[in-house]
C-alpha cells in the first residue's frame, strides 16, 4: 500500500502524460501480482469498497476529532480522503506492524459490514504515514481522481509489457478484477483472452483531413460519399454478453443510453454517429452533450432528448468478422442487417450519389444551413476496415470553419510548459446594452481561445499582455481593448457561460489583426445570425 | 490587590498592536501595519517591518535585514536590543527572545503593573539552523499567530524532506531542479538544509535572494557556495543549470524568468504544501513541506508550555484555535489584526 499510495501521489503532481505512464508502468513491472491487479481496478475505477462510503469515513473522524475542528479542516482542504488522512494522528512506531498490502485490503474489505469495515480502515490508518492514509482512504472509498484516465493507465500497460493499446483495449470488457488472464498474456504466459462473441470495443478506423491533391482524385467510380454528423463516434456492439456502446476511446458508456443497449437477438458489431433527437428531426449538440454528460439519465431527460444511432459500417455481422472485406460490400450487408433489425433507434447513413469533386465542394459549402452536419465523409470503395489512421483510405472534408474579428478582453497564464506565457485569451465582440439599443455598443466576452498561433506568435501575444494589462483579478489580467483577433470556430450556439449569451465551439485564432482597430471588430448581432437553428 | 488587567495597557488599534499609557495614547507599537512613531519590530518580513517609522527597536540581525530591504535611512533612530537586554518604555520593562522564524525573529516580553504579556510575532518550534530557536516564556497573555493553526497542518521532519530533493536529483540528473522559496528565511534555511543533508555543489540562486544571502553569511551562517542563476540570455534555456538547484522567489516562477531553466522540476518549499489539492493548483510538480511558522501541535503544545491565563491571536485561522483552545479550557480571543499576509510563506 505505501508504493500505490506514493505512485498516486506522484501522478496527481506530474503535469506530462509521458512521466504519468512512466510512473505507471514502472509501477506494474515492480509489483507482484494480485496486488498489481487490484492497483489497476482503483486506477481505472473498477474498484471500490462496497461500505466506505464518506459518511462511514465522517463517522471514523468523529472519533478522533471534535466535529466543529473537521468541519474547519474539511472546509479548507475541501476533499473528505485527504483531510481525514491530514487529521488522523500520527503512528507510533511499530516496527512489526506495517500497512497492509493491496490485496490483504480487498479480501478483508470484501464481505465486512460497516461496523468491521470502519474497524478495519481505522487499524490501517493508525499504522500509516499521512501519504499512506490519504491513498489508502482513495482507494477504500473509490474515485482516485489523481489525473490519470482509464486510457492512460491502459497506455501505461501497453508501455510497460510491449503490447499494442489496442489488444489490450479489445479485451478489457472481458476481464475482471485482478486481471489475472491480462497478466498472463501480458508477460506472455498464456495466449491472450478471445474475444470472439463479446462484445467488446473493436479499435477504430480514423479518416485524415482532405487536402487539394487528394480532391482531384475523388470520383464516384471509387470513392463513397456521406455527410459528417456533428455527433459523437460510438460503436455499438452486441454479443453473448449483452450490448455494450462504446465512446472513441474505448470507454463503455453503456450506462448513460439505455435506448440503445437493451438485448438484440443479432450479434455484432456497428460503427456510428451518437445523435440527439429522432432521425427526421436530429437535435443540437449541446442537447447531445446533456447526455453524454450524463452517466445514469433520468427517465425526464431520456423523454425530452433521446439520442439514436446513424449507423455508416458494420465490423463484425454474427460471427464473420467483416474488417477484411471492401466497405462497399460491408456497406451492403450493414444496410441489409439495419433492415432486419428494425431498431426504433438506429437508422442507417445514407450515401450520397454525386457526379465530381467540384459538386462536393459545393455541398460541403452548404452544409452548414442544415446545420448538425460538418462536412463530407469520403471512404475508397475498396477500402477494408484497418485501426487508425490509414492513407489514402478514408477522408473528412469539414465546412469551412466560421470566422469572427473579436477584441480581446482578458489573459490569463497556460499550463505546464506554457506557465510563463500568457496563452489563455477570453474575447468579445461588440454589442448594444438591451435596455438603450441606441447608446454606446459595449464589448461583451463571447469565449476563450488557447490555440491556433505559433509560438513566435505566442511570444509577441505575451509581450502585448505584459505591456497592455489595465487590471489583475487573481491571474486574470485585463487587457486594454485595442487588440483585434480573427477567430475561428466550428459552430456558434446560445448559451449562458458567456455574458453575451452565446458560446462558440472549439474557437482557436486563426489571425492576429495588429493593424485592425477595435471599433471594427464585429457586432454580436452578426454572431447571433450563424446560431444553428 | 490583584494586578489591572494588560487590557488596561495594550490592546489592538487600526495601526496595529499598541501599548498606551494611562490617557490611552499609544506609548509604542508592535510590527504597525503603517507609518508610526515608535514600534518594535519582531522580524523583518515585509509585512511585519515596514519603512518610514521614526524609531524602530528590534535586534541587531532585524534591523540589518530591514536596512539591506529598504536603506540606511528606514527610519530616523533605531535602537538595536540584544536578546534578553532590558529597556524601559514608560512604566513598561521590555526585552527580546527568540522566536525560531527566521534570522532576529524575536518575541516581545512586556513586564507591566504586575503582568507579564508575551507578544510572540511569527514563530516555529522545528530545527532551524539559520536561526535562535524560540524560548518559551511563562506569562499571563500569550499573543500568537495562526497561520496555521488547523488540526490538518503537522509539519514533517525538515531533514527528511529536504532530502526528498538530493532522491529526485539522483532521479532526473538532467532537470533543472528549481525550488521556489520566500526570500527572507525560508530560500537560506532550504540552503542551510541542503548543506546539512550533504550536498555541496555550488547552489544557484535568483537575483532577488542575493542581498539577504549575503547577510545571512555575514552573520555566520554557512550557506556554503552560492552562484547567480540570473547569468546568461534572457529566455534562453542555460545548458549549465541541468541537474543543479536553483532557488528563487515563488512569484518568479511563473514568470519568464523561468525560462531559462532547461526542463525545469518545480518545487515550491512551503507549509502550505501539505494540502496535496492546493499544491496541486499551484502547478508543483514537487511540494515540500517545509515551514517557519508552528504547525497544529507545536501552537498547541506552545500554549500548554508557556501556561498563560489567556490567549490572543492576532492572524491566521483563529476560529479552529479558538475552538481548540475553549475544549481545554483555555481563555482567547481573536484579535483580527489585519495587514500581515501569510500566503507568502
Amino acid at each position: 500500500m505505501i508504493r500505490f499510495a506514493r505512485l498516486l501521489e506522484q501522478l496527481l503532481f506530474t503535469p506530462q502524460r509521458n512521466t504519468k505512464i512512466h510512473h505507471l508502468s514502472e509501477w506494474f513491472q515492480n509489483t507482484p501480482m494480485p496486488d498489481r491487479g487490484w492497483g489497476l481496478a482503483a486506477l481505472v475505477g473498477e474498484f471500490q469498497s462496497k461500505k466506505a462510503k464518506p459518511a462511514l469515513i465522517r463517522a471514523m473522524a468523529s472519533t478522533k476529532i471534535d466535529a466543529e475542528l473537521f468541519a474547519i479542516s474539511y472546509d479548507f482542504v475541501g476533499d473528505l480522503a485527504e483531510t481525514v488522512a491530514l487529521i488522523w494522528p500520527e503512528p507510533h512506531l511499530r516496527p512489526n506492524s506495517t500497512p497492509p498490502t493491496l490485496s490483504s485490503i480487498v479480501s478483508a474489505l470484501g464481505d465486512a459490514n460497516a461496523e468491521e469495515t470502519k474497524t478495519l480502515i481505522s487499524q490501517w490508518l493508525d499504522i500509516s504515514d499521512t501519504t499512506t492514509r490519504w491513498g489508502l482512504l482513495k482507494l477504500t472509498t473509490g474515485g482516485l481522481r489523481v489525473g490519470a484516465s482509464a486510457r492512460t493507465v491502459r497506455l501505461a500497460l501497453a508501455h510497460a509489457y510491449g503490447k499494442p493499446v489496442e489488444h489490450i483495449e479489445e479485451i478489457w470488457p472481458l476481464i475482471q478484477p485482478p486481471y489475472t488472464a491480462l497478466f498472463d498474456w501480458l508477460e506472455d504466459k498464456s495466449p491472450r483472452p478471445n474475444a470472439d462473441g463479446k462484445a467488446v470495443f473493436r479499435p477504430l478506423m480514423l479518416a485524415h483531413p482532405l487536402n487539394d491533391q487528394d480532391m482531384a482524385s475523388i470520383t464516384p467510380e471509387n470513392w463513397l460519399v456521406e455527410w459528417k454528423w456533428d455527433g459523437a463516434r460510438v460503436q455499438l456492439a452486441s454479443g453473448q454478453d449483452g450490448v455494450r456502446l462504446f465512446s472513441r476511446s474505448g470507454d463503455d458508456i453503456s450506462s448513460g443510453f439505455p435506448e440503445l443497449t437493451k438485448p438484440l437477438d443479432w450479434h455484432g458489431t456497428l460503427d456510428g454517429e451518437l445523435l440527439a433527437g429522432q432521425p427526421h428531426d436530429i437535435a443540437s449538440f449541446q442537447d447531445l452533450q446533456q447526455r453524454l454528460n450524463r452517466k445514469k439519465p433520468s427517465v425526464k431527460l431520456m423523454q425530452t432528448v433521446p439520442v439514436f444511432l446513424r449507423a455508416y459500417d458494420i465490423l463484425i455481422d454474427g460471427e464473420n468478422d467483416l474488417r477484411q472485406m471492401p466497405i462497399e460490400h460491408r456497406r451492403e450487408i450493414l444496410q441489409q442487417t439495419l433492415k432486419t433489425l428494425d431498431h426504433p433507434a438506429i437508422d442507417l447513413s445514407a450515401v450520397l450519389p454525386f457526379t465530381d469533386a467540384q459538386q462536393l465542394d459545393e455541398w460541403r459549402q452548404k452544409c452548414r444551413d442544415g446545420g448538425l452536419i460538418e462536412g463530407l465523409m469520403i471512404k475508397a470503395r475498396n477500402s477494408v476496415y484497418h485501426q487508425g489512421r490509414v492513407k489514402g483510405q478514408w477522408f473528412k472534408w469539414k465546412r469551412d470553419p466560421l470566422t469572427a474579428d473579436v477584441v480581446l478582453l482578458y489573459a490569463q497564464r497556460g499550463h505546464g510548459k506554457r506557465s510563463s506565457f500568457f496563452s489563455d485569451y477570453t474575447f468579445a465582440a461588440w454589442a448594444n446594452h438591451g435596455d438603450q439599443p441606441d447608446g454606446e455598443p459595449v464589448l461583451v466576452p463571447v469565449g476563450k481561445a488557447y490555440s491556433g498561433f505559433s509560438d513566435a506568435e505566442l511570444k509577441k501575444l505575451d509581450a502585448f499582455v505584459r505591456a497592455n494589462t489595465i487590471q489583475r483579478y487573481g491571474p486574470v489580467r485585463e487587457l486594454k481593448k485595442t487588440l483585434v483577433v480573427e477567430v475561428a470556430f466550428d459552430a456558434i450556439g446560445l448559451s449562458s457561460r458567456h455574458k453575451s449569451g452565446v458560446a462558440m465551439r472549439f474557437p482557436r485564432f486563426q489571425r492576429i489583426r495588429w493593424d485592425k482597430p477595435a471599433h471594427e471588430a464585429d457586432h454580436l448581432d452578426t454572431l447571433m445570425k450563424w446560431i444553428d437553428s | 490587590m490583584s494586578p489591572p488587567h494588560p487590557s488596561r495597557w495594550i490592546r489592538p488599534l487600526a495601526s496595529g498592536l499598541a501599548v498606551i499609557d494611562g490617557m490611552g495614547a499609544p506609548r509604542f507599537h508592535i510590527d504597525a501595519t503603517r507609518a508610526n512613531e515608535t514600534v518594535i519590530v519582531t522580524h523583518g518580513h515585509a509585512d511585519h517591518a515596514r519603512p518610514g517609522h521614526k524609531h524602530v527597536i528590534a535586534t541587531p540581525e532585524t534591523l540589518a535585514i530591514m536596512e539591506a530591504r529598504y536603506g540606511a535611512r528606514f527610519a530616523e533612530q533605531v535602537t538595536p536590543l540584544n536578546w534578553h537586554e532590558t529597556m524601559r518604555i514608560g512604566d513598561v520593562d521590555i526585552h527580546l527572545v527568540p522566536a525560531g522564524h527566521v534570522l532576529g525573529s524575536a518575541q516581545i516580553v512586556l513586564d507591566s503593573q504586575g503582568s507579564r504579556v508575551v507578544v510572540s510575532g511569527d514563530y516555529k518550534r522545528k530545527p532551524d539552523p539559520t536561526c535562535a530557536a524560540f524560548e518559551p516564556v511563562a506569562c499571563d497573555i500569550f499573543i500568537t499567530e495562526a497561520t496555521f493553526a488547523l488540526p490538518v497542518f503537522s509539519h514533517p521532519d525538515p531533514l527528511t524532506e529536504i532530502s526528498r530533493i538530493l532522491t529526485s536529483l539522483a532521479l532526473f540528473p538532467a532537470r533543472a531542479h528549481v525550488i521556489g522559496a520566500y526570500s527572507l528565511g525560508k530560500a537560506q534555511r532550504v540552503i542551510a538544509l541542503l548543506r546539512q543533508a550533504g550536498y555541496e555543489a555550488p547552489i544557484f540562486i535568483h537575483g532577488a535572494l542575493q542581498k539577504l544571502c549575503q547577510l545571512y553569511q555575514d552573520h555566520g551562517i554557512d550557506l556554503g557556495k552560492l552562484e547567480p542563476a540570473t547569468s546568461g540570455q534572457k529566455g534562453m534555456p542555460q545548458p549549465a543549470l541541468a541537474g543543479q538547484i536553483v532557488i528563487a522567489p515563488p512569484s518568479a516562477l511563473s514568470d519568464r524568468w523561468s525560462r531559462r531553466l532547461p526542463d525545469p522540476l518545480i518545487i515550491m518549499a512551503s507549509g502550505w504544501m501539505q494540502v496535496k489539492q492546493r499544491a496541486k493548483q499551484s502547478g508543483v510538480e514537487m511540494p515540500l513541506i517545509l515551514s517557519d511558522h508552528a504547525d497544529w501541535n507545536d501552537l498547541l503544545a506552545t500554549i500548554d508550555e508557556v501556561d498563560p491565563k489567556e490567549v490572543w491571536i492576532t492572524h491566521g485561522r483563529e476560529d479552529a484555535l479558538m475552538r481548540a483552545l475553549s475544549l481545554k479550557g483555555v481563555t482567547a480571543k481573536a484579535l483580527h489584526l489585519i495587514g500581515y499576509e501569510d500566503d507568502a510563506e
